[in-house]
């Protein structure tokens, strides 16, 4: 019966991905349940809480929201795309050294809209930084220590930035 | 890395899905179940009342709540038919091919309506619980008073908003009995029910808990109610069943704050010294009594506040109502309690022209003293020292003479409030000797030590804490330890995951398991006086050889001095207390009527900090949740039914909204906690509201008696007592 759905091509954190689903089929169940990746959570359904925040052509989505025909060809980065082999990502090791995470179920996709703000704005202002945020839903944390990460994982980055720099010189 | 796995994240072989059909109707009697002949139900497992091997009934403290509604509803959302089948989709669908016809019975929904008694809901007087708190002569104080000061304060439902929804996944076979998996706090709580729902033998019962998405108490109590059905469902089945609620179905059907309203009656003399109170609470129970009793007593003992009165009387009822039964949530009938009082003390002080802090402070409860239940403060208390600290950390007084002179001037009216309490650590009075706590740690054959015990993380940081005390006290770094999977077959019953007592308790079984560890192994397995990691192992080794498992369990042991009378409702209401001040400087803007905090102070003493990046932590989600709390967060009802089930429409504080959080910890370690730990969970979220509300109060010269506080609210009273023009300045 598969076959008789359409096919439905797209690249999930560089690797390309062909799989028949039915064109309404929300792109968070897609990820979940055709291609297994479980970090991408679902927290209300609708768009409001931003725990399946992905990034989608370079734009953060919900993907609660999207229907999978509409990521057709497009680029998709989720949560288990940050970590580079063994490495964690700095903003991922910021949030476990500074308290971002407490039970984690928000977690990824804030870490995906966090990618996204500092893709974005490299140096965001605490203003921004809460802006960024403020379509992902945290209950544990009082965001606080989300911010101290994110501002953490930036100076890691500008830091990075400077040593590769000098590197090159 | 998003490795992490949730329940919904896992999948068993063959599993299928399950769903819940509800009542539509508030109360009635079910007259018939239809199943609509166009649906090949043979393709379903099908699961009513009757279905049900052993009792009716969800374990918990008076086990009037069944498991499903058996000829009659009780509250809108009551579980009626379970379905389960392959695809989650088609189960979903299936939900509205069963038809129930009702016979309608007379409703109550509120306080008032239970009160009056006019329709009986439950038992013969819609009273669920009640307690009689007296200390002294309150009728005789009355007289002597220079000031009585009266009040009435409401608080509403509060939904906990775990990101997580409710989910489980269950198995039943013949040999093995009933295995769950699920999003729970306390696994022996599941357990208990599982083996009365389905008449099965402990041994035939097995709970794991998987990585729970947030809590907050909102899955204390609500997993033995999902964990049945979904058992029931893999029973009838003969698969694998998950049942994961979406949004609307967990917020319109599982558990929410307990609602209420307190009176205050308050004598003072010239000075302001407090010579009697009299407190009347009533709380908002819902269909069932499920956990009312134990968060009226809660409430019932923090309502005084961390006051010394010579005179205290209060009378506490939790009224049954036809609502979805309120249930746990962080704070347990504290917060309720604390607005009540501590918005009443700002009440006080208008009433008799006094600085609010100075009334507290001249009332406050210092060593020596005994609170309204006769208990003696012997362990140090250093409220002075807090409200010191928030005083000077937040520039109070200096912050509060500028607003009282700009404000006349501007649109937006700021003011500062302040809030004192004390959360009590642990089960109240004779709990923690009820559940016997056994927890401890073993050293694996393949050389890991572990924690055992049934204490769970879900985002508080139970696992980081425990396994550091276990760490320090067997001299082993933390790496060395992990813990024991949270599986009934593998882990002791340590009790439940609440009331704050996970380091305080329970670590403290952990660190005398510990050191009585290292002491077996000395005397039985040549441990030296000090030794390296690899000693210690080999040791471990040594020891399993000559006498077998190398394991150490410790049973709770109360603190010295530490009785509690159930019948008189006296003596040491809790173990310990933690304690702070709060302050909150807000902003009203007068032409949107909004609430904005702008900042907020918490200073407090919780024992010694065992983790100051978690207990941060914990203080400012705390305050977060206070804050929403206070300002944004309204169940609207609609016929006994929440119309707001969606987070588009409960409102919870985003990253826009949390203002900056300043935490101070003063330590005191305690002697009978983990490592001197006492509880921290619960007591930041105490103190928000009645600090927000204060400063309202300060910034527009209006007192406000209800949370939430919305700007309609504002609007109705502030409109109307012109009040704005007329900004205090205190």
């Amino acid at each position: 019966m598969s076959t008789l759905l359409p096919a439905i091509e797209f690249r999930v954190n560089g690797a390309s991905q062909l799989i028949h689903v039915s064109p309404m089929k929300r792109l968070l169940d897609v990820l979940r349940e055709d291609l297994q990746l479980t970090g991408t959570k679902e927290g209300c359904g609708e768009g409001e809480c931003g725990s399946c925040s992905v990034r989608m052509d370079g734009e953060l989505v919900n993907s609660c929201m999207v229907p999978v025909v509409q990521a057709q060809g497009a680029c998709i980065e989720t949560v288990e795309g940050l970590a580079c082999d063994a490495e964690l990502h700095p903003l991922q090791k910021a949030f476990l050294d500074f308290g971002g995470a407490q039970c984690g179920i928000c977690t990824p996709g804030m870490l995906m809209a966090a990618t996204q703000l500092l893709a974005q704005n490299p140096h965001p202002s605490l203003a921004e930084i809460r802006e960024g945020l403020a379509g992902n839903l945290c209950r544990c944390t009082g965001f606080i220590r989300i911010f101290d990460s994110v501002i953490e994982a930036m100076a890691a980055n500008t830091n990075h930035a400077t040593r590769q720099g000098g590197d090159a010189r | 890395m998003g490795r992490a796995r949730y329940v919904d994240d896992i999948e068993r072989e063959g599993m299928w899905h399950g769903a819940t059909v509800r009542s539509n109707i508030p109360r009635g009697l079910v007259r018939s179940i239809e199943f609509d002949p166009r649906i090949n139900w043979g393709e379903f497992a099908v699961v009513t009342a009757a279905d049900i091997p052993g009792k009716n009934h969800i374990q918990l403290i008076f086990s009037d709540q069944p498991c499903l509604a058996d000829g009659s509803v009780n509250h809108c959302e009551e579980a009626i038919v379970l379905l389960a089948h392959p695809s989650r989709q088609r189960v979903r669908e299936a939900l509205d091919a069963v038809h129930i016809e009702y016979e309608p019975l007379p409703t109550v929904f509120t306080i008032e309506e239970s009160e009056r008694g006019d329709v009986i809901v439950w038992g013969t007087d819609n009273v669920l619980k009640s307690f009689l708190l007296e200390k002294g002569e309150v009728d005789q104080a009355w007289d002597k008073a220079v000031h009585v000061v009266e009040g009435e304060y409401r608080t509403g439902a509060q939904e906990h908003l775990y990101i997580e929804n409710n989910g489980m996944i269950a198995e039943y076979s013949q040999s093995e009995g009933v295995t769950v998996w699920g999003s729970l706090q306390c696994p022996y709580y599941v357990h208990k029910s599982l083996v009365a729902v389905f008449g099965l033998p402990e041994d035939k019962v097995r709970v794991i808990q998987t990585e729970t998405g947030g809590a907050f108490g909102g899955k204390e109590d609500f997993p033995s109610i999902l964990a049945s059905h979904a058992a029931l469902l893999a029973m009838k089945s003969g698969r694998p069943v998950k049942m994961v609620y979406d949004r609307l179905e967990d917020l319109a059907a599982t558990p929410k704050r307990h609602p209420s309203r307190i009176r205050h009656r308050t004598a003072v003399d010239a000075a302001g010294k407090l010579l009697a109170m009299d407190i009347e609470i009533a709380t908002d129970g819902g269909a069932y009594s499920t956990l009312s009793s134990t968060v009226l007593s809660r409430a019932t003992l923090h309502s005084p506040g961390p006051y010394v009165c010579p005179n205290v009387r209060v009378r506490s009822r939790a009224f049954a109502t036809n609502t979805v039964p309120y249930g746990a949530f962080r704070g347990f009938g504290a917060p309720q309690a604390i607005f009540a009082v501590e918005r009443h003390m700002d009440e006080i002080a208008a009433a008799i022209a006094m600085d609010p802090v100075e009334l507290r402070r001249i009332n406050f409860l210092r060593d020596g003293d005994t609170t309204a239940t006769e208990q003696v403060m012997r362990e140090p208390v250093i409220l002075d020292k807090l409200l010191d600290r928030a005083l000077e950390e937040s520039d109070y007084y200096a912050k509060k003479a500028r607003f009282a002179r700009e404000n006349s001037a501007s649109a937006i009216k700021r003011g500062m409030g302040i809030a004192a309490f004390f959360h009590g650590s642990g089960f109240t009075g004779s709990g923690e000797r009820y559940l016997n706590s056994l927890a401890g740690v073993d050293v694996t054959s393949e050389g890991k030590a572990r924690v055992l015990v049934s204490s769970t993380e879900f985002g508080q940081g139970t696992n980081t804490v425990l396994t550091q005390i276990a760490a320090e006290a067997l001299g082993l770094e933390t790496t060395d330890l992990v813990m024991a999977p949270p599986d009934t077959r593998i882990v002791p019953n340590s009790g439940p995951t609440v009331a704050s007592r996970t380091a305080m308790v329970v670590g403290r079984l952990i660190q005398r398991a510990s050191t009585q560890l290292v002491d077996t192994l000395r005397d039985a397995a040549e441990l030296s006086e000090v030794f390296t990691r690899d000693e210690f192992f080999a040791a471990c080794e040594r020891y399993r050889a000559l006498h077998g498992e190398v394991v150490s369990l410790c049973r709770y042991e109360p603190p010295p001095n530490i009785f509690w009378d159930d019948q008189k409702y006296r003596g040491e209401a809790y173990p310990a207390y933690a304690w702070s001040v709060h302050v909150a400087q807000v902003a009203v803007d007068t032409v949107t009527y909004s609430a904005e905090v702008e900042e907020f102070w918490a200073v407090q003493e919780v024992g010694r900090v065992l983790n100051p990046v978690l207990a941060g932590g914990q203080v400012e989600g705390g305050v977060a949740q206070g804050i929403g709390y206070a300002l944004y967060e309204k169940v609207l009802w609609q016929n006994g039914r929440m119309a707001n089930n969606q987070m588009t429409n409960y409102i919870m504080p985003t990253a826009e909204d949390v203002p900056p959080i300043h935490v101070y910890f003063e330590e005191i370690p305690f002697d009978h906690g983990g490592f001197g730990a006492k509880g921290v969970g619960e007591l930041p979220h105490d103190g928000p509201a009645p600090a927000i509300l204060n400063a309202i109060m300060n910034a527009t010269g209006v007192g406000f008696y209800s949370i939430p506080l919305m700007p309609e609210d504002m609007l109705a009273k502030l409109a109307a007592s012109h009040a704005i023009e007329e900004s205090v300045s205190v």
